[in-house]
């Protein structure tokens, strides 16, 4: 009986060219975006590179310091990640590091621009970076302040070119030489938290922004549990803490600041009144509503035009014995044909766009790809269209009276 | 083998309400062929399609095969035509995306049948009716007869007990229209098919063993 059904879908799509390529357009393009989209978020959220311990860790982005007349949120001191979060018992370490800045730097009086980030020992030991030659800098190169750097990959290669290992090599940036002593494998940019092309030891800081006793300043920390199991409890410690915490300045009031696993740190809104989470994920929901609805709604319509045309059809396989339920069936089944069609050419469509994006450059390391989740979701949605767009005309053209239907030719 | 008991079919719409058959009752052997006459318009259609369980009559009681039709929901009645009846009709009504014999074995489908099963039966009843040699042709390639032809296969590959014909003739030429009525003559004579024809030509009704004839929606002979 599929093969029957088969046989007739192809030749309805045949049929009818015009509605199959504008039903195939709307299918592959909503999904190619879609694709695109999720690969897009994916690649953000769950590429877990270079803080491979997800499960031991907790992230402390953000201060808020609330007063009666208004409030101050961003990111923290060094003094304040290293004086209050030393004093945890929980985290086996604690990984801190800057935001990181942009500076410029010249070879052979071509500019490169480039990205800093200052960080300190346990940095190294808390993340997982990839190391393609040499090492992290160490606790004793951090309090001596030695003038040392670990690079990029992408860097390596803008800056030195292609050659062989960089490591005891220098490297140029903000007319100060630092040494190369690793070179680890390039962070996308839209993992801003640990993202940079040059990552040095925290206590050659321009400035020494490190020993201001201010509350806020560019950094941000990553507590590492000895066990998966340690987590809620080095959450708590974490809340109870900042409970403790005095205010910095007489006239704030309330100070707020949590440990939270990554998804929430990296949507965290600064707004302890509104989650971030929430509002990005409802505005993701709606988006992907809206944009999965027009397409849905749209092959509806055409649906019931296209198998309007099929009455004759509808009231003779109703006579020889085809019941409702059956020719539904059968509906849907024509359907998810055509949209599995759309959903393959969707995915060829993304996997070049996804193509064009990687070698367009337009994100600094960031190498988009359709991975199983991504087919997943994009198999999950060509069924879900088929079977939405396709149920309610089923539904309708099941239910014509056969004498009306065989009229209709 | 069809009994109908003072059938009844009004049609309404907001502002009228049409009479199209007028308590007719009408009881048809087994083995029978009859044909049913009337100008147009007088209800032999409808009268046809609620013997066929197509329609559903606004009054009376419609057996078949000694079972009572009434109270059946969709599903029974969908199994009960594919079991029972068979369909032919003035415009062919043939799939015309489907070759010949995907089209002959449509009843087929919904019957529990193997695809191996379904071909032999397709092309048994194809070569019934004299298009053993067509059955790759769609039927668009074919002319009127030979596609009137394809839906007498159709009819008869269930090899149901009742086939009903709504003017099965009435878009041939006469020498079209003597060999299907030929064919119809056979399946009745050497099968035992019990055949209720509706026609306008009065040489073809002739050919039949009973003929009832309807005007206004009430049966006058």
């Amino acid at each position: 009986m599929l093969k029957n059904y088969f046989k007739i879908a192809i030749a309805v799509f045949k049929r009818n060219k015009f509605f199959t390529f504008i039903s195939l357009f709307g299918i592959s393009f909503t999904l190619t975006i879609l694709l695109v989209l999720t690969a897009f978020v994916d690649k953000v959220l769950n590429d877990n590179y270079p803080d491979k311990k997800r499960d031991r860790l907790l992230y402390i982005n953000r201060l808020e310091q609330r007063s009666k007349d208004g409030m101050m949120s961003g990111t923290m001191s060094y003094y304040y990640l290293s004086h209050f979060t030393g004093k945890m018992k929980t985290p086996v370490k604690v990984a801190i590091s800057s935001m990181f800045n942009g500076t410029n730097t010249y070879v052979n009086n071509k500019k490169i621009a480039l990205n800093y980030k200052y960080t300190n020992a346990e940095y190294w030991d808390v993340l997982d970076f990839d190391f393609v030659e040499g090492k992290g800098f160490n606790k004793q190169q951090v309090d001596h302040a030695d003038r040392v750097a670990i690079i990029s990959e992408d860097i390596k290669k803008q800056y030195f070119g292609d050659v062989g290992p960089v490591v005891g090599k220098y490297i140029e940036a903000d007319n100060v030489n630092y040494r190369v002593l690793g070179v680890v494998k390039s962070v996308p940019v839209t993992d801003y938290m640990f993202y940079s092309d040059i990552y040095l030891p925290y206590t050659i800081s321009k400035g020494g922004d490190y020993k201001s006793k201010g509350y806020s300043g560019g950094y941000m920390g990553v507590l590492l549990a000895n066990s998966a199991s340690d987590v809620p409890k080095m959450h708590e410690e974490y809340e109870a803490l900042v409970k403790r915490i005095p205010p910095e300045r007489k006239d704030y009031t309330q100070i707020h600041s949590h440990a939270n696993t990554f998804l929430y740190a990296f949507l965290d809104t600064g707004n302890d009144g509104k989650s971030g989470v929430m509002i990005v994920v409802t505005a993701i929901s709606i988006f992907v509503f809206i944009f999965t609805l027009l397409p849905t709604l749209n092959l509806v319509n055409i649906n019931i035009t296209r198998i309007m045309e099929r009455s004759s059809e509808i009231g003779v396989r109703k006579a020889f014995g085809a019941s409702s339920k059956t020719l539904v069936y059968q509906f849907i089944v024509e359907n998810l044909i055509l949209t599995i069609l759309g959903g393959i050419l969707g995915t060829v469509l993304a996997g070049i766009v996804l193509y064009a994006i990687n070698h367009a450059d337009l994100i600094a390391n960031l190498e988009l790809t359709i991975n199983f989740t991504v087919l997943f979701i994009g198999v999950l949605l060509c069924v879900v269209f088929g079977f939405v767009s396709g149920v309610y005309p089923a539904w309708r053209m099941s239910k014509l009276n056969v004498v009306t239907a065989l009229k209709a030719q | 083998m069809i009994r109908l008991q003072n059938i009844e079919k009004v049609y309404r719409t907001d502002t009228i309400e049409t009479l199209a058959l007028n308590s007719v009752s009408l009881d048809i052997a087994k083995g029978e062929f009859l044909s049913i006459m009337g100008p147009s318009g007088c209800g032999k259609s409808t009268l046809l399609n609620i013997m066929g369980l197509l329609d559903a009559p606004s009054k009376g009681e419609i057996r078949i095969d000694d079972q009572k039709t009434e109270g059946m929901n969709d599903k029974q009645l969908a199994a009960f035509r594919n079991k029972k009846l068979g369909f032919i009709f003035q415009s062919y009504h043939l799939i015309n995306d489907l070759q010949v014999l995907d089209n002959v074995e449509l009843p087929l489908l919904y019957r529990d049948t193997t695809a191996k099963q379904r071909r032999e039966l397709a092309a048994e009843a194809l070569e019934k009716v004299g298009l053993a040699n067509r059955l790759k042709h769609f039927p668009t390639q074919l002319s009127g007869g030979q596609r009137q032809r394809v839906a007498i296969a159709r009819a008869i590959v269930g090899r149901p007990e009742i086939i009903l014909a709504d003017e099965p003739t009435g878009n041939l030429d006469s020498a079209m229209g003597n060999e299907i009525m030929d064919i119809l003559i056979n399946l009745n004579r050497n099968d035992g098919t019990t055949i209720v024809m509706v026609t306008h030509d009065e040489n073809m009704a002739h050919k039949t063993h009973r003929l009832v004839r309807l005007f206004d929606g009430a049966q006058v002979l």
